[in-house]
């Protein structure tokens, strides 16, 4: 609705750190550009995805301070992509790689993206928000389509023709009858020309398409299947000895007392002291957690709030929010034949990446290297430069594709320890957290608790929408339905446990909180669900996915003996979704099984058929958890069910059947797809347990 | 889930209490698999100084009680075999003993010093990818691929025992695989791919 809003919207993302430090600067550029030819994206392109670029002068320019991302043609001929972004499995490698492609007119295996390297790529914020493919990539395309044009130029002054005789042909630049031909490095060779991305450039339309819009499979996918490509968890340097870290006995626990000779004593291990914190080094894995066990160790720890008394405790230490109302509430009320409260609860839950958290840190000559896994390398950076002292300059983090995040890879912690390790010990140090410590020491999706007025009339036109969301984030919190009267607000609260960003933000409890009190509606004036969302939207995106997902489940047919039904439908981050869940309960057990999933999305022009397809698909897994039986369990600070044998995960016997329909917009700007499709599973879920039993949960998970 | 009885809310408030189940969104975690016992470190036992893997007798010279999955990955450089809970729930850690799958964080060493071990490394064959492999890319049966080893030794396993395994087979014997990006689906058909029974190619 306006400005200030759309920051807030973003609060959990907005986790830590600055938001502008450009300074992957003219200086490192010019110092990193050996020769060939440079295409530049300046940074503002990347933030407003405004044109302000340069025109397409021949010869070079002024380097930009703001560097976005580049694309470097060397005098080899081999094709560079730089950018700061992050690979954790939602091959942006594999799309951005087929977006050069397209416009640079070479095959992929020509095209090398060097990534989320401090010292080599350009400043980036981080890779969240679903933003690589609606920003970065466009602006990669038009790099790429001014570093054809420009190569052209060359290869038609070298034969002095005109450039618009001249054709790239795999990889070949040809003369109009194909008489001569030149490779990328011949036309290459001895230049030195840096140029920022004419505003001009015309990249490909998406209809246009030949190699973007296609399934290509993962690019580097055989390194993955044969186990070579190196994790940051599996990475070794010379000499590099193995941490481990004493934790706390509970979160915000003091250091009392600590008795450190035992650990000491064992041949070849280091023991780093630094007020609260206790780590190990020693030269194997094995020895490493012997010392740790060794040290004795006393910690207080306060009394703090457990998850019996969360959503209590929320909303006793809820602010007030900023109310925007549109229309009046009060009027809409008035003008209801039925009206409805209802109160909707959401757990913490973990990300559980696989990988858990690591990092490899290197001191050399007072520059410190750190290898680690995380969405936010500058970030990361920052928090390193902060915690040692040391100048930006001399930090570089490393990123290696990595085994995961969801949102649970922003922050530096294990950097920092694996950094202050090796700091002290002299040598590299490789630190990997166990899955107790993620779980302990990382941080959650928000709890949070919704609260929703409304009213209706029997008409089904939703008169009224008050709704007020407490701590767990503003994403997805406006609506797509065409609602004369809102008032809708988020209130900050005082979080127990640590918490951050997740795969979709709080647009999954929006999406929650929104989609079963809209069912509750429908059974309150007895209208279908589909037919009473439909009879409050306009948006034709929104109908769009929700008849979709309704046709292909099969929604006018006759109900399935034994099952029940839900449906769910929203719009985030530029992408829009619908879902069609059908349960089963287990007479005996009570067991719900979740039998089969519809889910329709549409997120503009579709880059990757195949990889949008999986998005979905696993998004859709994930929420299963979150649904279903994902919630951290804790008290006094200690986390009670942090382990994978007391922390249930969606697992292979939970798959419904599940039916995707990706709706391809070649007309509309292509929206990132990572988050969007987690949205709309739970409520479908809860919708459809409500249709079978008649029981109503308003809690996530669906445990009542 | 706590035992919550239930109510009605559908239809007036005069309408009988119908008799519902309860319902239940928590069946019991799974099992942990195949293991060949607990490790634990200590000082006192015996070294293991070879071992046989991927076909090779290598050196190493470690505690018998150190986890197979610290050897592989620290001592051998084996580094495609992962670490993901340390207590056999996910299968990250998968190898073959025997050709049997095992969860090599918490086999001690000591157990499978004379037995033959295959890892990750050990499936290409001079330079031709196994049919399982060849599957997991035709059906893009990976996302982050940090399961991806653990997920294919597995499904090793349950090839070599039953060569076509029925769907139901094959969700039942990769249950204890965890795949946090969502990937099953595909998987499922990856080894369907591989054992030659998919209905359909890979879209």
């Amino acid at each position: 609705m306006n400005d200030d809003l759309e920051l807030e919207q973003e609060r959990y993302e907005l986790f830590a750190g600055p938001t502008y430090n450009f300074n992957f600067n003219r200086r490192q550029f010019l110092k990193a550009f050996s020769g060939g030819i440079a295409l530049i994206v300046p940074v503002t392109n990347l933030i407003a995805q405004q044109e302000q670029g340069e025109s397409g002068r021949r010869g070079n320019e002024r380097v930009p301070d703001d560097i976005g991302a580049w694309i470097h043609i060397d005098e080899k001929g081999t094709v560079s992509v730089f950018t700061g972004k992050v690979e954790i499995g939602q091959n942006i490698r594999t799309s951005l790689t087929q977006a050069v492609a397209e416009e640079l007119h070479v095959p992929l295996d020509t095209i090398h993206i060097v990534m989320a390297d401090t010292d080599l790529t350009p400043f980036d914020l981080g890779t969240f928000g679903s933003l690589t493919t609606p920003r970065m990539a466009p602006q990669l395309r038009k790099a790429a389509a001014a570093a054809r044009e420009t190569l052209i130029t060359l290869a038609a002054e070298q034969w002095k023709v005109e450039p618009a005789s001249v054709r790239i042909v795999n990889a070949r630049f040809v003369n109009h009858d194909a008489s001569k031909s030149l490779t990328l490095a011949e036309v290459a060779k001895g230049q030195k020309l840096v140029k920022t991305i004419p505003a001009d450039v015309a990249i490909t339309a998406a209809k246009d398409w030949t190699v973007a819009g296609t399934s290509v499979p993962k690019v580097d996918g055989r390194d993955f299947v044969t186990g070579k490509h190196q994790y940051t968890t599996d990475l070794r340097r010379e000499g590099m000895l193995y941490g481990r870290i004493v934790r706390p006995s509970a979160l915000e626990a003091k250091l009392m007392s600590s008795d450190t000779k035992a650990a000491e004593a064992i041949p070849g291990v280091v023991v780093v002291r630094d007020g609260d914190f206790i780590g190990v080094v020693a030269p194997n894995r094995e020895t490493a957690i012997r010392a740790e066990k060794a040290i004795a160790v006393h910690w207080q720890a306060p009394g703090q709030p457990g998850n019996d008394e969360l959503f209590a405790y929320l909303k006793k230490n809820a602010e007030a929010g900023r109310a925007r109302p549109v229309g009046s509430v009060a009027d809409g009320m008035a003008a209801a034949d039925k009206k409805l409260s209802q109160t909707y609860n959401i757990a913490y839950i973990a990300h559980a990446p696989l990988e858990p958290r690591a990092a490899v840190a290197e001191w050399n000559d007072g520059k410190l290297t750190v290898w680690t896994g995380t969405q936010r390398p500058f970030g990361v950076r920052g928090e390193l430069a902060e915690a040692f002292h040391i100048p930006q300059e001399k930090i570089r983090v490393i990123v290696p594709d990595t085994g995961s995040g969801y949102g649970g890879k922003h922050t530096g912690e294990c950097a920092v320890e694996a950094a202050r390790l090796a700091r002290a010990s002299g040598k590299p140090v490789k630190l990997v957290w166990t899955r107790e410590e993620e779980f302990n020491w990382a941080y959650f999706r928000p709890a949070g608790v919704i609260e929703v007025n409304s009213g209706v009339k029997n008409d089904g036109t939703v008169t009224a929408w008050e709704y007020h969301n407490y701590n767990s984030g503003g994403s997805g919190i406006q609506v797509k339905y065409d609602f004369p009267n809102q008032d809708i607000q988020f209130h900050n609260s005082k979080s127990p446990l640590r918490q951050g960003s997740y795969r979709g933000l709080a647009a999954t409890a929006n999406h929650f909180a929104r989609e079963v009190h809209m069912d509750e509606l429908a059974q309150l004036v007895n209208i279908d669900p589909v037919q009473f969302r439909l009879k409050n939207i306009k948006d034709a995106r929104l109908k769009a996915v929700l008849e979709a997902a309704a046709d292909k489940f099969g929604w006018s047919r006759k109900k399935t003996e034994g099952r029940g039904r839900g449906i769910a439908c929203g719009f985030e981050k530029g992408s829009y979704i619908a879902a069609a869940a059908e349960v089963s309960v287990d007479a005996k057990t009570g067991r719900v099984k979740i039998e089969r999933v519809v889910e329709s999305f549409e997120c503009g022009a579709i880059v990757n058929q195949l990889h949008l397809h999986n998005q979905v698909e696993g998004a859709v897994v994930q929420a299963i958890g979150g649904a279903m039986f994902e919630s951290i369990q804790f008290k006094n600070g200690q986390i009670l069910n942090g382990k994978f044998s007391q922390y249930r995960l969606p697992r292979f016997s939970d798959m419904p059947a599940i039916e995707i329909v990706l709706l391809d917009r070649k007309d509309l700007p292509s929206a990132g797809a990572g988050e969007t499709p987690i949205v709309g599973l739970a409520p479908a879920v809860a919708n459809s347990i409500f249709d079978l039993t008649g029981k109503r949960i308003r809690s996530m998970p669906l445990t009542g | 889930m706590s035992a919550t009885a239930h109510r009605t809310e559908r239809g007036s408030a005069g309408s009988t209490v119908q008799t519902r189940p309860i319902l239940n969104f928590d069946p019991a975690l799974p099992r942990s698999v195949l293991c060949a016992g607990r490790a634990k470190l200590s000082d006192t036992m015996p070294n293991v100084t070879t071992l046989n893997v991927n076909g090779k007798k290598l050196r190493v010279d470690v505690d018998s009680q150190t986890p197979l999955l610290y050897v592989l990955r620290d001592y051998l450089n084996l580094t495609g075999t992962k670490y993901g809970c340390g207590e056999a729930r996910c299968g990250a850690c998968t190898v073959l003993v025997e050709g049997q799958s095992m969860r090599s964080c918490v086999t001690p060493v000591g157990r499978v010093s004379d037995k033959q071990i295959t890892t990750i490394e050990g499936l290409e064959q001079d330079g031709k990818l196994h049919p399982l492999q060849e599957a997991f890319l035709k059906a893009d049966a990976l996302q982050c691929g940090y399961c991806t080893s653990g997920m294919i030794m597995a499904a090793a396993a349950l090839l070599k025992k039953n060569a076509k395994p029925s769907r139901d087979e094959i969700v039942k014997h990769m249950d204890a695989n965890v795949c946090r990006c969502g990937t099953y689906p595909r998987i499922v058909k990856a080894i369907e791919i591989a054992s030659g029974t998919a209905k359909e190619v890979a879209e």
